[in-house]
């Protein structure tokens, strides 16, 4: 249990140090470039501190509670005991691969929820938007794309198939819904895609991947492994644009019927 | 500012999806204990109070100081020295991030294993840092390109379109290893504190610059770094 306190304090210094290259960055310009006292310094600076200690807290309690148990549950249900539901021996399908489907829809659906730059974009789209993109809208739907994505890039490793058929086809989808999506919603969809995948669903989705691309017969984990965190950013952007699609359809059906 | 319990049980709320699932495979599928329990349980207290602290700080410290410098930035008028910071915040943030030092060890374990490259340690300590510097290179250059997009109000499709056509061509001509890796450092690049200043920089820039709508024009700052290391990763490993 003193554990977790030593490795706090450890997570806090590793916290600092990944903060000083952008403090460097923005005070550097600000005294030499912009040369103007910073408003309410004291407040910004409370800031920076609340942001470190938070995400040391953060990062700590993943690594002391989640990460060890997610990680040991990627690789108990790709074991192809466990798939194989106790038959030893018996040739394997995708069919068989049920539970790990399900696994990677659940853990990509709920890692993004808590995903910390995701809520930090969704409160600022909130914002912006004066209210009418809800936060918990916008993470749901970027929710649902992560773990679509993650169940359909696990499928992909059981199957074999390269990546880049989906990860092209994808990118035509994309285009193609933009050119039908809302032009407000557009830049953040595109955004929602990056920002999905960082500290919470990134090391339980690469356990994931590495797990079965070591377990399945044919797979390289070195090669397959990989591929889970480009499908997990590739289809929150469709879910994005498919809510505006679906939430303007609905507040113009819903117009129309007041006017009738 | 919103009372403290009632941030904390919003983080806890945000945490619940991932407690039900674990909880609901280990104990239901797996049909294992749960091991630990007061080391998991401290744990979740502990992603609680960091979601709690960080939400706070966001609102505080990295929302302020990006929009306070992007208005700063538009006051000055020197579109250089704005693209020059671009540049440096997109570049300083991205080549220590812990989560591409990941990325690249293990592209240069592949490198090494499809014998590009040789499989002694300096070779592949050599690779990873040039790839880091890459990867590094290109987010600065996307987030420099952003801040363009949003002063000239250009359409962010058809930069996108240009990024995914790049990325298709460079698909073609990339050694196979490198291709899932190469997609994968989209994704990673990005980090937590990046993101919230970005995103300010971003929507404060569209909020300061006439003819500008922070919703149609703040937001995609992140999209650009995301995409422009896929292609330059491909890149890297057909030079390399």
């Amino acid at each position: 249990m003193s554990r977790i306190f030593a490795d706090l304090l450890l997570t806090l210094a590793s916290t600092v140090r990944d903060v000083v290259p952008i403090a460097l960055v923005i005070f550097g310009f600000q005294l030499a470039v912009l040369r103007k006292p910073i408003p309410n310094l004291k407040r910004i600076l409370t800031g920076f501190v609340l942001v470190i200690f938070g995400l040391a807290f953060f990062l700590e309690g993943l690594e002391a509670a989640l990460f060890p148990m997610g990680k040991l549950m990627a690789q108990q249900l790709t074991d192809p005991v466990f798939v194989a539901g106790g038959e030893v021996g018996k040739a394997l399908s995708w069919e068989d691969y049920v539970w790990v489907y399900l696994f990677a829809f659940a853990i990509g659906f709920s890692t993004t929820i808590a995903e910390p730059s995701l809520l930090a974009v969704a409160i600022k789209a909130n914002q912006v938007s004066a209210g009418s993109i809800g936060v918990w809208g916008l993470r749901i739907a970027v929710a649902l794309g992560v773990g679509i994505g993650v169940a359909l890039g696990v499928y992909r490793i059981v199957t074999g198939a390269p990546i880049y058929w989906y990860i092209v086809t994808g990118y035509v989808l994309v285009l193609v819904q933009t050119a039908f999506a809302p032009r407000m919603i557009i830049g953040l969809a595109y955004d929602s895609g990056g920002v999905t995948t960082s500290t919470v669903t990134v090391p339980l989705v690469a356990a994931l991947g590495l797990g079965l691309a070591s377990t399945v017969p044919g797979r390289n984990p070195l090669l397959d492994g990989f591929g889970l965190i480009a499908f997990a950013s590739l289809f929150p952007i469709m879910s994005v644009l498919g809510y505006a699609q679906v939430s303007g359809w609905i507040a113009k059906r819903s117009r129309t019927t007041l006017v009738e | 500012m919103k009372p403290i319990w009632e941030a904390l049980l919003e983080s806890l709320r945000d945490l619940l999806p991932i407690v039900l699932v674990i909880a609901f495979f280990q104990l239901a599928v797996l049909q294992q204990p749960i091991p630990k329990f007061g080391e998991i349980a401290l744990g979740t207290t502990f992603v609680v109070i960091g979601l709690t602290l960080f939400v706070q700080g966001l609102n505080t410290g990295l929302f302020p100081i990006g929009e306070t410098m992007a208005y700063a930035f538009v006051e000055k008028g020197n579109v250089a020295w704005l693209l020059l910071f671009a540049f440096a915040l997109g570049f300083g943030t991205t080549v220590a991030e812990p989560a591409l030092i990941a990325v690249a060890d293990e592209a240069a374990l592949v490198a090494a294993e499809g014998g590009m490259i040789e499989s002694s340690e300096a070779a592949m300590e050599s690779y990873a840092l040039g790839l880091r510097v890459t990867v590094a290179l290109s987010v600065g250059l996307a987030i420099a390109v952003g801040v363009l997009r949003i002063i000239f109000g250009w359409p962010i499709q058809y930069l996108i379109t240009v990024g995914y056509v790049g990325v298709v061509i460079m698909t073609i001509f990339a050694p196979e290893e490198i291709i899932g890796i190469a997609y994968d450092s989209g994704g990673v690049t990005t980090s937590t504190i990046t993101v919230p200043l970005v995103t300010a920089l971003g929507v404060g820039l569209a909020g300061s610059i006439k003819g500008r709508n922070p919703m149609i024009d703040g937001f995609g700052l992140i999209a650009f770094a995301s995409l422009t290391p896929m292609i330059f990763v491909m890149g890297y490993g057909m030079l390399v």
